[in-house]
């Protein structure tokens, strides 16, 4: 091949699209990529393994409590017999669904105020984000806990109060990312087009704040885990029957002097998944930023 | 010319923005005619409202600070500006389109050019999905872009500033407007890119039959194009004439000084400097009173400074708004 051709290949590849520049740039950051890596073992670890294993979480041993581990119950038994491996699974699916949910959530719930906010501005921004205002300045820990005792304890309720609480920063950050993209020409072109108003925000400008929304969700989730965890160390999470890795470390708080393992399993499974998160949303924020040089 | 019908008239048009540093009247009594299939220009310096006059025709004008304090735009008898907004929607794109400045930043970055153009066409006519496909790379086609079945699953980032005003003029035309407004379309382009645009515009003009409303500070692209050219300044309309009467015998003095800016090469070459119109636009915060071109106007009187002139027609279809105009 001539050194002609070469050039012309070079010219007619072309720059890649975005989306493809963003994987490129995100498995450069080895962080994130150990992160994503640990991340899907865990989910592997707590929603496919657990189909193949021969105990439930519920079932208990009462020849074997507070059981070294062996060769039947890899991380031994807890004061009632349970296997602790086994609740970790189970319990992982439960912190991983609350931590999911209540991220997922309340980043709707930002985004549609957030694009009503930043889009039209004027009268709405300022109700919308004094109402916002005023959600950030009550003290969350203690609504968390009247909440969860008037709607009682569970899973859905415990998503439901996370979101109702945690939509303020996500709604902050979309505003101001509408009070900027609404100034783009591909606005106004769209505009020009006859686009309705509604159109506009969620499929012309939504996409292109997608970046910084996807750190946050990111974040969040590792946020919601801990949370999860500390109200259920509580007692005011979901239901000490059943597993989370939140309960666990509540259920083992009495036996840390006779069985530290039962609470460093679970303290360990939060810390690394929490961790991960945290990595892989530093790891996104940095490969979606081009004019960050990795 | 004018035994055509008329497709749009402006009748003393007033946009005017309320800034924290005072009022400006960026358009201050504008009239303008389009008939249909007429191309039509808009020439003035930067400041003298006519991107304004063509945002206020789209109803497109930022609110707040903007606001259209006065006038109607007359489009087939209808006057846009007593429509609601979802009506002037329907109108926009479908009936009048228009294309920007910018072709680098006014296609959306993360839908490929074939999905913006067919939302386009998709917006105002009820057709299938594989339908808009074949119209949008039919548009493809008319506007020039070659391959346009690969082109249609292209981002915007992967085309050059031509080729992306060619996507917008596409989508412009997705829908048959009757009248496109070219909003300093091809400013952002280099010369030959810019004359090549200009020549698909004309083309397209030509076989499309639509009216054009074409806004430049660029004398010579309106001179190409244009049948009719109104001159603005300061936010009124200072000089109305088929596009040969203004460049063969201009009355206002505005348009007089800036014809006599542009070097000619049929001219021998001398050693005097290029005549220059003297002094700065008006800041819109403080308009002169009287004529609002009088500081800068070579032939001002006392009754310049102190009365504003009445646009006059001169001779049939030149109109000019001027106390004393320049005799042909």
């Amino acid at each position: 091949m001539s050194p002609f051709e070469t050039e012309v290949q070079l010219a007619g590849s072309g720059p890649e699209s975005y989306f493809s520049m963003v994987i490129r740039r995100l498995l450069k950051h080895k962080l994130a990529v150990i992160s994503l890596g640990i991340l899907i073992s865990i989910l592997i670890f707590c929603f496919v393994v657990p189909l193949f294993f021969k105990y439930e979480p519920t079932y208990s041993d009462f020849s074997y409590l507070y059981g070294s581990p062996n060769s039947r119950y890899l991380f031994g038994t807890d004061n009632l017999g349970h296997d602790t491996f086994t609740r970790l699974m189970y319990g992982g699916r439960i912190s991983l669904i609350v931590g999911f949910s209540a991220a997922i959530l309340p980043i709707i719930f930002g985004i549609i105020v957030g694009a009503f906010a930043g889009y039209y501005g004027g009268v709405l921004d300022n109700i919308l984000m004094r109402i916002t205002d005023a959600f950030l300045s009550v003290p969350s820990f203690p609504i968390y806990m009247a909440l969860a005792k008037v709607m009682g304890q569970g899973v859905i309720n415990i998503i439901l109060v996370f979101s109702f609480l945690g939509w303020m920063v996500d709604a902050r950050l979309v505003r101001g990312m509408f009070l900027s993209l609404k100034e783009n020409e591909y606005a106004e072109a769209a505009k020009a087009i006859g686009v309705s108003n509604l159109r506009i925000m969620f499929r012309h400008l939504l996409p292109n704040a997608m970046a910084p929304i996807l750190v946050s969700v990111t974040l969040t989730v590792g946020g919601a885990i801990l949370s999860e965890a500390g109200l259920s160390f509580l007692g005011l999470g979901v239901p000490s029957s059943t597993p989370t890795w939140g309960n666990m470390l509540t259920n083992a708080q009495q036996d840390i002097f006779i069985a530290p393992r039962l609470v460093i399993w679970p303290g360990i499974m939060i810390f690394i998944t929490v961790l991960s998160f945290n990595f892989l949303g530093d790891g996104l924020r940095d490969a979606m930023d081009p004019r960050l040089k990795l | 010319m004018d035994n055509r019908e008329v497709l749009v008239d402006i009748k003393n048009l007033r946009t005017f923005f309320y800034t924290e540093d005072g009022v400006v009247p960026a358009v201050d009594g504008i009239d303008l005619t389009i008939h249909q299939g007429e191309v039509v220009g808009l020439v003035g310096e930067s400041g003298c409202g006519k991107s304004v006059t063509a945002l206020s025709i789209m109803r497109l004008i930022p609110n707040p600070p903007g606001k259209i304090i006065g006038g109607q735009i007359f489009f087939h008898g209808e006057d846009l500006l007593k429509k609601n907004e979802e009506e002037i929607r329907l109108i926009r794109g479908d009936k009048i389109s228009m294309i920007f400045q910018e072709p680098m930043t006014s296609l959306n970055p993360v839908y490929t050019i074939g999905d913006q153009i067919s939302e386009a066409i998709t917006l105002h006519q009820k057709i299938h999905a594989t339908e808009a496909k074949k119209r949008t790379i039919e548009m493809l086609h008319l506007v020039g872009i070659p391959e346009p079945e690969q082109r249609f699953s292209q981002y915007p980032h992967e085309m050059s500033g031509g080729m992306r005003q060619r996507v917008m003029i596409a989508m412009a035309l997705s829908s048959n407007p009757e009248l496109l407004i070219s909003d300093e379309a091809t400013t952002a382009l280099d010369v030959t890119i810019q004359a090549q645009i200009l020549d698909l515009m004309r083309g397209l003009q030509k076989k499309l039959g639509m009216a054009i409303l074409i806004i430049t500070h660029n004398l010579a692209v309106v001179a190409e194009m244009a049948d009719t050219i109104n001159i603005a300044y300061a936010g009124k309309i200072v000089e109305s004439a088929s596009a040969r009467e203004v460049f063969k015998s201009p009355r206002h003095p505005y348009t007089y000084g800036l014809l006599k800016s542009i070097p000619k090469f049929t001219e021998k070459r001398t050693n005097e400097p290029l005549p220059a119109i003297e002094g700065m636009v008006p800041s819109p915060y403080h308009m002169p009173k009287g004529c609002r071109f009088n500081p800068r106007c070579p032939f001002a009187t006392e009754k310049c400074r102190e009365e504003e002139p009445e646009i006059l027609e001169l001779t049939p279809g030149h109109l000019v708004r001027c106390f004393h105009p320049i005799e042909p």
